[in-house]
């Protein structure tokens, strides 16, 4: 590590900050410009206009904006983004009892897509113009183009209605066996999966390709190197960045995949949980899912960006 | 002095060649636009005209695609649909192609603190998930057409703006921009005349990416019921009413969503194979 | 016959747009025996590098072996397997790329890439394998060769590189090398270092080995014979001294021609360099990027002190090395990047520094042509629209007139007037460099700078370009600020000639005065280097001193040429910045020595330095 390293990830880490806090900027004013008065949501159309002022003052809605707005940043700092409108629990804990689910199914996800996408990536790098290589391209393509509420409801039609191997509803009350847990998850993880694969291997390829067609691959083909060592050991290491950028990029889709799945497999995770407080404008419950979302996607790029600048050798060794 | 001019290239014809598969993709793309104007006016029936007397009906001679769940005809409410499907991404996905090429070469022409600014405030955008905005902005002002192309076009702007920066900043490092700076042209000329027709290919491509991914976004918006509003309908929202149908394979289900994976895999294929297109359709960094 | 390699017949093809195949080198026929050096020398798209490549049994991707048969020791190398291929490339046949910068892998270790060869092949133990390593890279005479090895290709210089990249070929003990324009890259005074290297190796092993080039002047100095190539056809073959003296082709003699710029005679009698005011003058400029500090100066200075004056209808020659500040100084005449400090005055008149705050007829009259004419027209437009816009913004031409005089400007340039209507890739390098030229004239300027308008050219098509630049010149009456990195074309075409190095002016002077002695030691090393166009010539130098080009470690306090230079003083020009003396022979050089000790200095070489330089 040295000096000009350690500057350049100390600056990522603050343009990381920095977007972090224009989004809780963004999210707040978009949250609070919405037309309607929660009060008047909460309160029914029949409350005395003194219940309403009340109401607004128990909740701060009195204060000016700017205020309002710090205070909340200072409570999502201190771990405490408020107090939900609807029924009245702390937000705090509706999203911890429902965060642990959403990263499981992330993380079942990410463990199955990453290795996978990885290696369809590089092999069709590989053998790029290959039979294989159209097959895998066509079949990405494809995945990409098709929306995940088609992927889910046709899984759920094959799999659970027709064939009935595996449960519609992932999330069952009680899971005794590790053959239970991956029966019960299997279709949102490979519904999650479809969309985010594709990507990652099309990413993956394009990396790989760009570093196959440099002067250092020609090279050290003409050193004899075989293709597997061509790949391996000189167009890899050159491709890391890109690659996690890719990778970074494409979890990303994650979060998006994550509501249509969580809403078609009736799972409660944090995406579900976002679009119903939506549906009952539960604006502190809104704002926190909806830091909680963008953090995700700024650290995970965060991290490409990071394994970009430590696989550099240029800025590794000076 | 002769042999300078001797070595005249051949005159080569600019002409797109475009392979097999993109000549599928173009052909799906054109009946789909074609339908999306024609569309209503070649439909056997209304779209909310209750023909059918059986609901959900399979295919036959009288309904090609069958009828709805309250059986309408499946081919009509098709048509009928391309109009939204097709119709709205197009104007979405035009108007944040426009907002985001027009700042991207703003800010790589003008440089300084204005492009770091832009930078920075839509890449805090890239970082909001764009379902979750979409939600949000839906439930706020409710679903409107206005709000839906609103969103969907804010939503897309950032990615779009991103990819014009970096090619316009490619551009503007060439000899001919540079040449212009020193002849005294001024910005607004140097974006239009110099950087802008250098670019049409590679934003065309991202134009086409983009609609496939606002394609998706509304119908799954649709299908999650803050899209589209009844009576209008789109394809994701004919998915949606006619779910129930999925059990038998009732061509209602199966029909708007083979309309919508037609539509965003024939454009798929066709930018892919664009002429002269480098990488391929990846966001890349 | 004791032949390493033999082909015959080869044709390679690549296929083009509409899917036709194109005979891209035609039924070669050549052979190489034990111990000697080839030479494939022509101009680009002669196909020499694609020949070069076939001999390994490969095709670049587009592109086919065709036809005919390639042996190299006895192995007909286009019947091998895939397998059998790898084992052979890299182990009896190895490889010197152009560009040794892009061929070394930027994330692995130098010695790791070194002995990869040695052990995909299995030839030897990898300590065997890094000992022998070393040992050539002290035999290339590479700094540090023990530990050299170690570092990361980014942490080496250029020409470093080029010879790590010749140890990397010879550490297999190959039965042929292929040398495919290993210094072309590179500049002069570093080129001769790394040809001195080469030829060492070469000889000292009795490699047998083919080099690749466009140019006589290095070929003469390695090869034993000469394939003349052009179109993908060979045009002659023969031993190197019969080529050079007594060629038969007519296009070998027109290569030969081309080569040598002081052939050509611009000759000086009409010059019209009128004795009046400068056009332009410059005092004292400093430039560069980054912030400036408290004294005006910029964080990362390019340019310190630089002065200088261009009368109307002359031409100055500014000549340096890649780096030195040449290109810099032409963006900051143009207003491109603005000068921390100093004075630019056109006509009499102050400058401002950028050029937004420039008047339109200020802007007009000095005009900017680039060295890669591929980038330096808009592609998305054609020549007409190109040529049209400096008419229509400085002059307002309307439509009709402006067609005109776009016909006009095209024939001025010596191009077809049906030329308009193409777009930039439609057109060759040399079009595209008149197309260049022509829309700075469309300005009708005082003043052109021409920064390496030749260099991306092939010779004989950048002669042409430098004839028509000088005919132009007495036509019209234009100055032009000739930026090069190459001494002898600049020689040829300027009135004045000034030399950089490191951001500053070390000479200047009439141009005879740079065939006079004394000379600033580094313009004495500049034309040292320069090959000459006959056999012995890299004998005949003296090698250079100091530790050779790279970052000049002392450049604050000292002179910057300090490290390189021949006749440096201890004490003093390592310690004091060196002041600006005036020759009796014209020019002004940045030194400590005092004229005579410099000539004094510089006779003792007089004897290696060959034929002085011809001057008209």
């Amino acid at each position: 590590m040295n000096a000009v390293m350690a500057r350049l990830i100390g600056a990522r880490v603050a343009v990381c900050v920095l977007s972090l806090l224009i989004v809780s900027g963004l999210v707040f004013i978009a949250t609070s410009l919405l037309p309607g008065d929660v009060t008047q949501e909460i309160l029914g159309q029949s409350a005395t206009p003194e219940a309403v002022e009340g109401l607004r003052r128990a909740l701060n809605l009195d204060r000016p904006a700017p205020v309002r707005y710090l205070e909340w940043l200072g409570g999502l700092l201190t771990g405490d983004p408020g107090i939900s409108l609807v029924n009245r629990l702390p937000v705090a804990e509706m999203i911890a009892s429902r965060l642990p689910n959403s990263l499981l199914l992330a993380g079942m996800a990410a463990a199955f897509c990453v290795p996978a996408a990885l290696f369809l990536g590089i092999t069709s790098a590989i053998w790029r113009g290959s039979a294989y290589d159209r097959v895998v391209n066509t079949a990405t393509v494809t995945t990409v183009s098709v929306p995940e509420f088609l992927v889910a409801t046709l899984a759920v039609l094959i799999f659970a209605v027709h064939l009935r191997w595996l449960p519609a509803m992932s999330y069952a009350s009680k899971i005794e066996s590790v053959g239970q847990l991956l029966r019960s998850f299997a279709l949102p993880v490979a519904t999650l999966s479809c969309v985010v694969m594709a990507q990652m291997t099309r990413m993956t390829r394009a990396a790989l390709l760009t570093v196959l067609d440099t002067p250092y691959i020609e090279m050290a083909v003409l050193k004899g190197a075989r293709p597997m060592r061509v790949v391996l050991l000189h167009a890899l290491p050159n491709a890391v960045g890109p690659i996690a950028n890719a990778v970074a990029f494409s979890l990303s889709y994650l979060v998006g995949g994550a509501i249509i799945v969580e809403i078609i497999f009736s799972y409660p995770g944090i995406a579900r949980l976002m679009v119903d407080a939506v549906a009952t404008r539960d604006m502190p419950l809104v704002q926190a899912c909806a830091m909680i979302f963008s953090a995700a996607y700024l650290v995970l790029v965060l991290v490409a960006d990071l394994c970009a600048i430590l696989s550099n050798p240029r800025l590794r060794y000076r | 002095m002769t042999n300078a001019t001797a070595d005249t290239l051949p005159r080569r014809r600019r002409r797109w060649r475009v392979s097999a598969s993109g000549t599928v993709g173009l052909a799906v793309v054109g009946f789909w636009l074609v339908m999306t104007l024609a569309g209503p006016s070649i439909a056997p029936h209304g779209s909310g005209a209750m023909v059918g007397s059986e609901i959900l009906a399979p295919m036959s001679r009288e309904f090609p695609l069958g009828t709805d769940y309250l059986g309408r005809d499946m081919l009509s409410r098709i048509l009928w649909g391309a109009r939204y499907t097709v119709g709205l991404a197009l104007i979405a996905t035009l108007l944040a192609c426009a907002m985001g090429v027009a700042l991207g070469l703003f800010a790589a022409v003008q440089g300084g603190i204005g492009d770091a600014a832009i930078s920075r405030v839509l890449d805090a955008f890239i970082s909001i998930p764009s379902k979750m905005f979409a939600l949000v902005m839906v439930a706020a002002l409710g679903s409107s057409l206005p709000v839906l192309i609103g969103t969907v076009a804010v939503i897309y702007t950032p990615g779009c703006y991103r990819l014009a920066r970096s090619m316009a900043v490619n551009i503007s490092a060439m000899d001919f921009v540079t040449v212009a700076r020193a002849r005294g042209e001024r910005t607004a000329f140097i974006m239009r005349e110099e950087v802008l027709p250098n670019m049409v290919l590679p934003v065309l491509t991202d134009f086409g990416l983009r609609f496939v991914f606002v394609v998706l976004l509304l119908s799954g918006l649709s299908f999650l019921g803050v899209g589209i509003q009844p009576p209008a309908a789109d394809w994701g929202s004919l998915v949606r009413e006619n779910l129930e149908g999925l059990r038998d394979g009732a061509p209602a289900v199966i029909m708007p969503a083979a309309a919508i994976a037609s539509l965003t895999i024939g454009m798929t294929l066709l930018i892919d194979n664009l002429p002269g297109r480098r990488r391929s359709t990846v966001e890349g960094h | 016959m004791d032949a390493v390699v033999d082909v015959r017949g080869l044709c390679v093809s690549t296929r083009d747009e509409q899917g036709a195949d194109r005979l891209i080198v035609k039924e070669a026929e050549f052979a190489v025996s034990r111990n000697a050096v080839l030479a494939l020398i022509g101009e680009s798209g002669s196909g020499k590098t694609t020949i070069a490549m076939a001999l390994m049994g490969y095709a670049r991707p587009g592109c086919r072996i065709a036809a005919g048969s390639v042996r190299v020791g006895g192995t007909d190398v286009l019947a091998l397997p895939p397998r059998a291929l790898a084992d052979f490339r890299g182990k009896r046949v190895t490889y010197i790329p152009q560009s040794a910068a892009a061929a070394f892998n930027p994330s692995r270790r130098i010695m790791a890439q070194v002995v990869e060869g040695a052990s995909i092949h299995g030839l030897m133990p990898r300590a065997a394998a890094e000992a022998k390593a070393v040992e050539l890279f002290r035999a290339l005479s590479l700094p540090e060769p023990g530990s050299i090895g170690r570092r990361f290709p980014h942490q080496v210089s250029g020409g470093q590189l080029q010879r790590l990249m010749a140890a990397m070929a010879l550490l297999s003990d190959p039965e042929l090398v292929i040398l495919d324009e290993p210094t072309t890259a590179l500049d002069v005074t570093t080129q001769i270092e790394v040809l001195r290297a080469f030829k060492k190796v070469v000889r000292e092993r009795g490699t047998t080995a083919i080099y690749v080039s466009h140019d006589l002047a290095v070929v003469a100095q390695v090869a034993d014979r000469i394939v003349v190539l052009r179109d993908g056809e060979i045009q002659e073959q023969g031993a190197t001294d019969r080529i050079l003296v007594a060629p038969q082709h007519a296009y070998t003699s027109s290569l030969l021609q081309a080569a040598d710029p002081t052939l050509r005679s611009f000759r000086q009698a009409d010059r019209r360099g009128d004795p009046g005011p400068p056009l332009l003058e410059a005092r004292d400029l400093v430039a560069g990027y980054g912030p400036a500090g408290a004294d005006g100066r910029p964080a990362a200075p390019v340019l310190t002190g630089i002065s200088l004056a261009i009368r109307r209808g002359s031409v100055l020659g500014v000549v340096g090395e890649s780096g030195c500040g040449k290109s810099t100084l032409a963006r900051v005449v143009a207003g491109l990047l603005p000068a921390a400090r100093g004075r630019l005055t056109l006509d009499g008149e102050a400058l401002a520094p950028g050029a937004a705050s420039r008047t339109r007829d200020q802007l007009r009259r000095i005009q900017i042509v680039f060295q890669t004419a591929d980038t330096a027209l808009n592609p998305a437009r054609t020549v007409a629209r190109i040529l049209g816009r400096p008419l229509d913004l400085y002059h307002g031409m309307a439509a009709d007139r402006r067609r005109r005089r776009v016909r006009e400007l095209l024939d001025m340039v010596r191009l077809p007037r049906h030329l308009a209507e193409r777009y930039p890739d439609e057109l060759s390098g040399g079009q595209k460099q008149r197309v260049n030229l022509a829309r700075a004239l469309a300005a009708e300027p005082d003043l052109i700078l021409c920064d390496e308008v030749t260099s991306s050219l092939d010779t004989v098509v950048g002669a042409a370009v430098l004839e028509l630049l000088d005919e132009l010149r007495r036509e019209l009456g234009v100055a032009y600020m000739f930026i090069s990195h190459d001494l002898s074309t600049v020689r040829a075409i300027c009135d004045e000639v000034m030399i950089l190095y490191a951001g500053r002016k070390v000479e200047s002077g009439p141009r005879q005065t740079m065939s006079m002695r004394p000379l600033h030691p580094y313009t004495d090393l500049l034309i040292a280097s320069v090959p000459e166009l006959r056999m012995g010539w890299l004998e005949s130098v003296r090698p250079a001193v100091g530790e050779g080009p790279g970052k000049p470690r002392y450049a604050d306090a000292a002179c910057a040429f300090y490290g390189r230079c021949g006749l440096r003083l201890e004490g003093t020009c390592d310690r004091r910045a060196p002041e600006t003396q005036r020759l009796a022979k014209g020019a002004e050089i940045l030194c400590h020595r005092a004229e005579q000790e410099l000539l004094a200095g510089q006779a003792e070489r007089s004897r290696t330095i060959s034929a002085p330089v011809t001057v008209t």
